[in-house]
């Protein structure tokens, strides 16, 4: 290697650190094009998308009624055994047995957050909710009973 | 096999690098037999993150296997479901309607920037540069952004079931994508202003780890790793499926085969990923986002096979079917196995310095590999 060689190569090497240091500079200059977020500081105005899928739900409605007839599609399209559903006889007024739901018992811990079971209901009585804040100091906590106490199947559902 | 401390009897060392190594990308283990600083041998050990994936495929439903294959290759899990709901469908015999075949490819696509998005960061850092580490995943976080509002997750998406896709797009996504091509194009230019086109970088890449072509293809390897050795071996263009094959895009070769040729080939790629959403985007047609499919079902007796371009390369699923609700038995040939083993031989001979850029450039992704 000449030294010509050698010079223009030391050259070559500060000018393409240089051209880096060009892009880094700009953003030192220009802060508003970072795009960090200060959680959990940001907790009030933090948006999470409508389809985040976070933790499954029921919805009950103002009467305290929820669309689950208890069925068990969700148990059986849920790969992990998340869903655990207890059912009771229920006496309809005509005075035949009918299957209904008691228990709907959801295993966060177990869960992935897949969507197969709000996919399978066939009653949209679950959905995905966006709390995804799910730390807890007990394991026993995460096992949850999704109805709610005294809710009963929302009349016209089958 | 060596023993895995002291010295051979030839009086060379013997050093593992990992399982836990930030140079290994996740729980790798590496047997290295030095001379000096010399490398004479790499025995790489696995099975540290091995979680059976395919035994466990076996006990769950067609509708239920996809979302587990999200765990192989978390980077590009995406892909990974496109090709399991390739596979079921191809058993099927379902028509997926045209609207699902356009997001899925989009959807590809953006995991595929995502994936050598963080690829590219990480491996930057791998040689010491810091800084483009931030810059990769600013880019990587819009792409997860538009994820979280379409399939609601941002990593292990799930968004594909057979015959179609779990939902319809998000009203917002077209715009949302526009804006990041838009934006992204440009980043790319920074991208080699900051890196590609630093001296000290391409001394530290180039004429390491070289891998000539009849080994890239003895040893199997695909993907970025065999088309920077000048194999063409893209899947998207050899095999087109859903809608690669109406979209035009170049299939990115180098003839190096060094590891700055792998570099190179990723950047390239990523151009041409955007192209492709630049073409789909923009004709997504009207439709049905979903095949109609019975609610349980029943591959017919027999085996199928798909193989997908993921971000590493190419990856089969091949299902054996005994006519019931469970795959008699699933077997998944991941891009990164293969372009491991391949590392002996293009890091034999070299420093041991050199072996991160060149593990580098592989982009392994751990789970892949071992599953």
């Amino acid at each position: 290697m000449s030294i010509k060689q050698y010079i223009q190569d030391v050259f070559n090497a500060i000018k393409s650190l240089l051209k880096g240091m060009r892009v880094t500079g700009y953003y030192f200059f220009h802060p508003k094009e970072i795009i960090t977020e200060q959680y959990p500081d940001n907790k009030a105005t933090l948006k999470l998308a409508d389809r985040f899928k976070g933790e499954v739900v029921m919805l009950h409605d103002e009467n305290n009624e929820h669309a689950c007839t208890g069925c068990t599609a969700c148990e059986l399209a849920c790969p992990n055994g998340t869903i655990k559903i207890i059912t009771q006889f229920d006496i309809t007024p005509g005075g035949k047995k009918k299957k209904a739901l008691n228990t709907f018992v959801y295993h966060l811990e177990l869960c992935t957050m897949c969507n197969l079971c709000v996919e399978a209901c066939p009653t949209g009585a679950i959905v995905m909710a966006q709390n995804f804040e799910h730390s807890v100091y007990d394991r026993k906590q995460l096992t949850k009973t999704l109805n709610k106490p005294g809710s009963k199947l929302r009349a016209g559902i089958e | 096999m060596h023993e895995v401390v002291g010295t051979t009897p030839e009086g060379d060392f013997i050093i593992n690098v990992g399982p836990q190594h930030p140079a290994t990308h996740g729980v790798l283990h590496l047997v290295i037999t030095l001379e000096g600083e010399t490398i004479k041998n790499i025995e790489p050990h696995l099975g540290y993150i091995h979680r059976s994936i395919e035994k466990m495929c076996e006990s769950l439903t067609y509708r239920q296997f996809i979302y587990v294959t999200s765990r192989m290759d978390y980077l590009s899990a995406h892909i990974n479901n496109h090709a399991c709901a390739l596979c079921v469908e191809k058993g099927l015999q379902v028509e997926v309607p045209l609207r699902a075949q356009y997001i899925r490819v989009i959807m590809d696509e953006l995991t595929r920037i995502a994936s050598h998005e963080l690829w590219w960061g990480a491996m930057a850092m791998d040689v010491g540069a810091f800084t483009p580490f931030f810059y990769a995943f600013r880019e990587r976080e819009t792409i997860n952004e538009i994820m979280e509002e379409t399939c609601g997750a941002r990593l292990t998406m799930n968004y594909m079931v057979p015959g179609g896709v779990m939902a319809d797009l998000h009203p917002q996504f077209q715009q949302k994508v526009k804006n990041f091509i838009a934006l992204y194009k440009k980043k790319i230019d920074e991208y080699n202003e900051l890196v590609t086109g630093n001296i000290i970088f391409q001394n530290r890449m180039k004429g390491v780890g070289y891998l000539s072509a009849e080994d890239a293809i003895s040893y199997g390897c695909s993907g970025p790793v065999a088309r920077a050795s000048s194999v063409a071996c893209d899947v998207r263009k050899r095999y087109p499926y859903d809608v690669y094959g109406l979209v035009q895009f170049e299939e990115v070769l180098e003839t190096g085969g060094d590891a700055f040729a792998r570099y190179w080939v990723r950047i390239q790629e990523m151009q041409q990923s955007v192209r492709i959403i630049e073409q789909l985007i923009d004709n997504i047609p009207e439709g049905e986002f979903q095949a109609k499919t019975k609610a349980v079902l029943k591959l017919p007796k027999g085996e199928f096979y798909q193989r997908v371009e993921t971000a590493r390369g190419e990856l089969g699923v091949y299902i054996v079917s005994e006519g019931g609700t469970t795959p008699y038995r699933i077997k998944f040939r991941s891009p990164g196995f293969s372009n491991l083993s391949a590392l002996n031989q293009m890091a034999k001979g070299g420093k041991i310095g050199d072996l991160v850029a060149t593990m580098g450039t592989l982009d392994l992704v751990i789970p892949d590999i071992d599953r």
